[in-house]
């Protein structure tokens, strides 16, 4: 079989030959992009993290295995923005697609006007950003603002702190999160208008009611579309930084300790302590522990996933 | 009334009735999940020494309607918000630029061009997909601090023109539907491979390309972390870091009587995403959800 490839490469047409080079040629922003600013920075990020590298003295010293030893036994918000982040994910992950999947399910019926609603609920999730962020701080503020105002009026005694409790800081980002349910609810949404209708009416003539429907129907058919918002939602939570910056304060003296996130703590120590080289330390482990997190959501669900046979979505 | 009527008229009813409990349902949802943006709305269009936050909760503008905020937000003097604004389209505008050119041309060759190794380099884009960025956070500034760019918008306009693992992706997904006969015609004419991309399949790949356009802007007006890193003086911020700036600086020492500023740059920034979004929502939602299920 080698040798067929070897010749076919040897006896390449000159047809085959410009083809070839044509095609590296409109290739190369990609490849030269991928040298640069991928392997490169990517190599010396593996070296960095065994070095004490600040910004204001280059160069890097090698100091071993000096920054694994001090994340875990001096660092003291190495383990506590590790758990910040597990927090957040664990409460997130489920609810915005247990939500997603209901919202899109809402969203599917055969009544008028659902495009309409369809946008209403998209929109939350289009408007991301500082200006969003900015918005729940208001929102969030334990003595004026809105939500706690609301909370008092149902007769809650003592509303929660939200951005500065212990219990309630992440919640509260859940609590935006959620806010951009819509987002994933289209997503289920395509989802579920891809499967057939004559599966439903099949199971309807055989006496299966909407429980059954679901479960047995819905579910399997929906499953690809589940695992894959599972894994993206697993990767994007991990790398949570812009609402943990603004709604936990910028700097390590007045962020709102309770919203240390993990990569909110990375840029604390890389860019306002100058540790690049710990930062780079800490990069690295965390995609060590998004890749086992991966690996273990593939070993336990995907297969659950129900492939349909022939299926008709190709690469 | 006969037994069939009887049924008929039953089962009318309760149709009417889930589809009476749907809407409900939707309308309740519905506005409380635009309850925030409404709210921000009022509050934006708050005069000067009014109180923000009122009890009960105003949801509403009722009374005050001060569409001047926006504008003096534009142009305080204290930090001027239009030119943060400003700033951010360019990046844009060449973010725009970079990714369509380049992620068509990668593209290109990945969808109607046969080569050695494509099977291979096109699972290098997929694996660089799933790549989390933080990691290259810190290298990638390393690398443009010695480079000198440090302080510049370079590092956040330059990777642009270098493709970008999603867009191409999607592109030569596109771009594979088009049927052979296209290119092997062009060829017969006597067209070199750039011609084909050029005046062929380019022009054909135009949704998609939007597409590209819209997610490009979408990316850059909400990046806050790049600008973070590499912008040093205030003058060059764009409008994510300058919102935050201003929010600190303006409203430092929790003077109440400038929320409604800060509510009204805040909306400011969001309202391009809406019209974008409004404009293209057909493209966009079909696009994203056909990305999702082929996973």
């Amino acid at each position: 079989m080698a040798d067929i490839k070897r010749l076919r490469l040897l006896r390449m047409s000159r047809l085959e030959r410009n083809e070839n080079l044509a095609a590296y040629l409109f290739l190369s922003p990609w490849i030269i992009g991928l040298v640069v600013f991928l392997l490169i920075p990517l190599g010396m990020s593996l070296y960095a993290a065994f070095t004490r590298w600040t910004i204001i003295n280059p160069p890097p010293v090698w100091t071993g295995l000096d920054n694994l030893n001090y994340m875990f036994t001096k660092d003291r918000y190495f383990g506590f923005s590790l758990g910040i982040t597990f927090k957040y994910m664990i409460m997130s992950l489920p609810l915005s697609i247990v939500l997603g999947v209901l919202l899109a399910l809402l969203l599917n019926q055969k009544t008028r006007g659902m495009n309409f609603f369809r946008t209403v609920f998209y929109i939350p999730a289009v408007v991301t950003g500082v200006g969003v962020s900015i918005l729940w701080l208001s929102l969030l503020d334990p003595q004026l603002g809105a939500i706690n105002t609301i909370l008092r009026s149902l007769g809650v005694a003592r509303p929660p702190n939200w951005l500065n409790s212990p219990t309630w800081a992440v919640p509260s980002l859940v609590l935006m999160s959620v806010w951009g349910v819509g987002g994933s609810a289209i997503i289920y949404l395509a989802g579920l208008q891809n499967i057939p209708e004559h599966l439903y009416e099949a199971a309807e003539i055989d006496g299966a009611n909407s429980w059954n429907k679901f479960w047995q129907i819905t579910l399997p058919l929906l499953s690809p579309t589940l695992f894959f918002m599972l894994i993206t939602g697993l990767i994007g939570g991990f790398q949570v930084f812009q609402q943990a910056y603004i709604l936990g304060g910028g700097t390590k003296f007045w962020a709102a300790k309770y919203m240390r996130f993990y990569v909110l703590h990375l840029y604390i120590m890389a860019f306002q302590e100058g540790k690049m080289g710990y930062g780079a330390a800490l990069a690295w482990v965390l995609v060590i522990i998004a890749a086992v997190a991966v690996i273990l959501a593939f070993t336990f669900f995907e297969r659950r996933v129900y492939y349909e046979e022939g299926g008709t979505k190709e690469g | 009334m006969l037994q069939i009527e009887r049924i008929r008229k039953s089962v009318t009813f309760q149709r009417r009735l889930q589809a009476l409990i749907l809407y409900t349902l939707l309308v309740g949802l519905g506005i409380i999940f635009l309850m925030p943006l409404s709210w921000m709305l009022t509050a934006a269009l708050r005069g000067d020494g009014e109180v923000v936050y009122t009890i009960p909760v105003s949801w509403f503008p009722t009374r005050s309607f001060h569409f001047e905020n926006f504008w003096r937000v534009l142009t305080n003097p204290a930090y001027p918000l239009w030119r943060p604004a400003a700033n951010t389209l360019f990046l844009v505008a060449l973010n725009t630029i970079g990714a369509v050119i380049s992620n068509a041309l990668v593209a290109f060759a990945f969808a109607r061009l046969r080569f050695v190794g494509r099977e291979f380099l096109f699972k290098v884009v997929i694996l660089t997909m799933l790549m989390p960025g933080i990691v290259l956070l810190i290298p990638s500034f390393i690398l443009f601090n010695t480079l000198g760019w440090y302080g510049t918008y370079l590092p956040l306009w330059v990777p642009s023109f270098f493709a970008a693992p999603f867009f191409i992706f999607i592109i030569r997904q596109y771009m594979r539907s088009f049927p052979r006969e296209l290119d092997d015609a062009a060829r017969m004419d006597g067209c070199n491979f750039f011609q084909i991309f050029w005046y062929i399949i380019l022009p054909l790949s135009k949704p998609v390309l939007v597409v590209v356009a819209i997610f490009t802007f979408q990316g850059v007006w909400n990046d806050f972390t790049g600008p973070l890193i590499y912008l040093n003086d205030a003058k060059k911020f764009t409008l994510q870091i300058a919102l935050d700036f201003f929010r600190r600086s303006v409203f430092s020492g929790s003077s109440q009587s400038t929320t409604h500023l800060v509510m009204a740059a805040a909306l400011m920034s969001v309202i391009p995403l809406l019209i974008t979004y409004f404009f293209v929502q057909k493209e966009l939602i079909g696009g994203i959800a056909s990305v999702g299920i082929k996973g």
